[in-house]
């Protein structure tokens, strides 16, 4: 680890020490707008209004979680609860305080858990967005307004899904930032959000009975808002497909606070 | 689906494991690892039955028959992962794949089997999969019980009710996307007794591709959006790629073998014609269903569906494999080839017999028909010479019409009797100017005439127009004038005004 990285995770320990994450350094401001669900039952609205909220301009790195593990030694590789994290918890790093080769510093942390992912989040004074907040940020496109009609982010997402994995992550804010200043909301992991198991049923049960929770074959766009959204779809998929305890390769999370 | 003629009791378990799989989903968010609580009755069931593992093969090639005459267990193992493989020469694509092949690892059971499923998501993938086997009978197809983060395992069972041939993929949404990647196989359900049996079986899924790049731009290629919403592939192939099936990748089979081909159509959007050259298809399991057509030249293969052709290879020689759309053929990459050696037979077919030089009516000698009416032609030109009044008829026929054009364009200068006006309009009737030269008379009608001129001895100074005249109109009028008024002269044709006319 370099001396520079060790400095910024000591930063940080002191920051999470004094309470001063309020400062809400390294975050920024995503004004009160909306989110239309990609499904909704028909006695939902369309959108739902999402009040104005700070969030981290990357998804968190192996060296910000390694800082946060080093203070909290229970979310240790060997240490954490398999209830909370299964096997695959931080797989790719050397050891429990160790990145190693597979986990640069400046990469994404991949491979926690929903409990892992939380837990962190609650020591900055912070938490994990809802869905709505998630949508709402990365509806906001790279080089226009609309994240769906953007060629640029369209361009992004579809390298991403055309090239498999090799080798470890590269560093966050490699990429362009989206417009509202966010970096890596699309084509670099993707990322735990609080609600994730309510991604696809929406309202109360008894509206909801005819909605398929797993979203499989042609089912899936039975009253989907734009069937043609296919990162959203990808989105929803994804994160149906997990447990609270999951630890996946391609996953990771950032944090949010509310004003 | 219809139910089948299988034990009661077996059916009663079938149905109680199906509603066993629904209640998976009522499992608390956070365990590491989902059981279900076992069925007794299909525990039961299934330890009554004997344990294998399923073989499982890459296109081209299928497992082999199954020969035992009862239910097992049956219990099948598949990975999917995400893999960048050979979608043309030069050209590379990231295949989401079932097996690490495209298509999917062909799976052969018998009706009545418990098929447990096991479906794993390698780590590195960057989606979650599932599988829907549409031999499945049940919700989803398996769908609903196999939904797989990358890194974990599902396991479901099923039992194969209705025998048959059927397309499994993935149907993780957005399904038409990972149906795009590669992600559909083969599940070939045997009836109680089998196939008929057969010399040789092969595996071929025919499936499209959507990239950026055109086809054979080189390269790994990125999926197109646009190109997928407007079913307008660059890439229609057998088995995963262009060539897959060709040269030394062909199949191969020996004269008076019998082959049997497991087609199925992964789509995602295109249905198949599916065609082997040079063969017909002796037997169509049409659909793959039971229903069985014969004497098939070209049989439809629907996007998620498959079809089971049969057919005795009679003579040596390659048999191409195409969707009868010929551009996806020529053009797109749906082209595999059957290599047949052998010994010849001249009866079925007997190769090349002749090879000639052909001329079609270009032909110097011509062909029979038209030698013939070219001896009929001469033959009339001859009676026609010899019978003079028919020259004088068609000299008749000019000069009445000649007579006609005469009274409506020329006497008003010329006169009734072509005497014309004297010092003012030349005659023509004997008129030693205009008997002098054919072609100048035609001329001054083509063309008009300007200036002095001696008629007869006489000088004349005027100007006639040009005369707006087809060549049959000129040729007519002047074989009128220079046979009347006192004129005797010869009769003028067509081509010797055309003549005149181009001349200039």
């Amino acid at each position: 680890m370099s001396p520079l990285r060790l400095l910024h995770a000591g930063l940080l320990v002191t920051l999470f020490a004094s309470g001063a994450w309020g400062e809400r350094s390294g975050m920024v401001e995503v004004p009160a707008g909306e989110f239309a669900p990609l499904l909704r039952s028909r006695d939902e609205p369309e959108t739902v209004p999402v009040p104005s909220f700070w969030m981290d301009v990357h998804p968190v790195t192996n060296a910000q979680y390694l800082a946060f593990v080093q203070t909290h030694p229970l979310w240790a590789r060997s240490q954490v609860r398999r209830l909370f994290a299964d096997e695959l918890y931080l797989a790719h790093w050397t050891g429990d305080f160790e990145l190693g080769p597979g986990a640069p510093p400046d990469a994404p942390v991949v491979l926690v858990s929903w409990f892992a992912a939380r837990a962190y989040a609650e020591s900055r004074d912070a938490r994990l967005p809802t869905i709505a907040e998630w949508e709402r940020a990365a509806a906001v496109g790279i080089d226009t307004d609309d994240a769906r009609t953007d060629p640029a982010v369209a361009a992004v997402l579809a390298r991403w899904f055309s090239r498999p994995n090799a080798g470890p992550l590269p560093d966050v804010e490699r990429g362009a930032a989206n417009r509202l200043g966010l970096h890596d909301l699309f084509g670099l992991v993707w990322e735990w959000v609080e609600d994730f198991n309510t991604a696809l049923v929406t309202g109360e049960s008894r509206a909801d009975t005819g909605l398929e929770r797993n979203l499989f074959c042609g089912a899936g766009s039975v009253g989907a808002r734009d069937n043609t959204d296919y990162p959203a779809f990808m989105r929803a998929g994804f994160r149906s497909s997990l447990r609270a305890a999951y630890a996946v390769p391609n996953l990771g999370f950032r944090c949010v606070v509310s004003p | 689906m219809k139910p089948l003629p299988v034990h009661p009791a077996r059916a009663v378990l079938a149905a109680s494991a199906l509603v066993l799989l629904g209640s998976v989903r009522l499992f608390a968010v956070g365990e590491a690892a989902t059981t279900a609580v076992p069925d007794a009755r299909k525990a039961e069931f299934a330890a009554s039955l004997p344990t294998e593992q399923a073989v499982l093969t890459a296109a081209p090639h299928v497992p082999p028959p199954i020969t035992r005459d009862h239910a097992a267990r049956v219990v099948v193992n598949l990975e999917v992962r995400e893999v960048v493989k050979q979608l043309a020469d030069g050209v590379d694509y990231t295949f989401w794949t079932f097996g690490g092949e495209v298509p999917g690892l062909f799976i052969r059971v018998r009706q009545g089997d418990l098929i447990e499923f096991h479906l794993s998501n390698h780590p590195t993938s960057k989606l979650p999969h599932n599988i829907d086997l549409h031999a499945v009978t049940g919700p989803g197809g398996g769908a609903t019980s196999s939904f797989t983060a990358p890194g974990h395992s599902s396991v479901f069972s099923f039992q194969a009710l209705n025998p048959g041939l059927y397309v499994y993929h993935c149907a993780t949404a957005p399904v038409p996307i990972h149906v795009a990647s590669g992600m559909y196989g083969l599940i070939l359900v045997e009836p109680h007794g089998g196939l008929p049996p057969v010399d040789r079986e092969f595996y071929v899924m025919q499936g499209e591709f959507y990239t950026t790049g055109n086809y054979g731009e080189a390269g790994l290629q990125t999926f197109d959006m646009p190109k997928a919403l407007d079913e307008r592939p660059n890439y229609v192939v057998f088995n995963g790629g262009v060539g897959s099936l060709v040269g030394d990748k062909a199949i191969t089979a020996e004269v008076g073998e019998t082959v049997r081909l497991f087609v199925g159509n992964g789509g995602p959007n295109l249905i198949s014609s599916f065609h082997v050259i040079g063969e017909i298809f002796d037997r169509v399991l049409h659909e793959a269903g039971t229903l069985v057509n014969e004497n098939v030249q070209t049989t439809l293969v629907p996007a998620g569906g498959a079809t089971m052709v049969d057919f005795r290879v009679e003579v040596p020689g390659t048999y191409i494999l195409v969707d009868h759309s010929l551009f996806r053929a020529f053009n797109k990459g749906a082209l595999g080839m059957l290599k047949v050696s052998g010994e010849p037979d001249a009866i079925v077919y007997s190769g090349k017999e002749v090879d000639e030089v052909y001329l079609g009516g270009q032909s110097a000698a011509g062909s029979e028909t038209v030698r013939r009416e070219e001896a009929l032609r001469a033959e009339r030109e001859d009676v026609i010479a010899a019978n003079p009044r028919i020259t004088e008829i068609d000299t008749e026929i000019q000069m009445e019409r000649g007579k006609r054009i005469y009274f409506a364009s020329c006497f008003a200068c010329h006169g009734q009797d072509g005497e014309g006006i004297p010092g003012v309009f030349p005659p023509v009737a004997d008129s030693d100017y205009l008997m002098a030269d054919k072609d100048r008379a035609i001329r001054v009608i083509l063309k008009g005439l300007t200036g002095p001129i001696t008629v007869n001895g006489k000088p004349y100074n005027s100007a006639m127009p040009p005369q707006d005249l087809t060549d049959q109109q000129v040729a007519d009028v002047l074989t009128f004038v220079m046979n009347s008024f006192g004129n005797r002269g010869e009769d003028v044709t067509p081509a010797e005004v055309k003549a005149v006319r181009t001349a200039n």
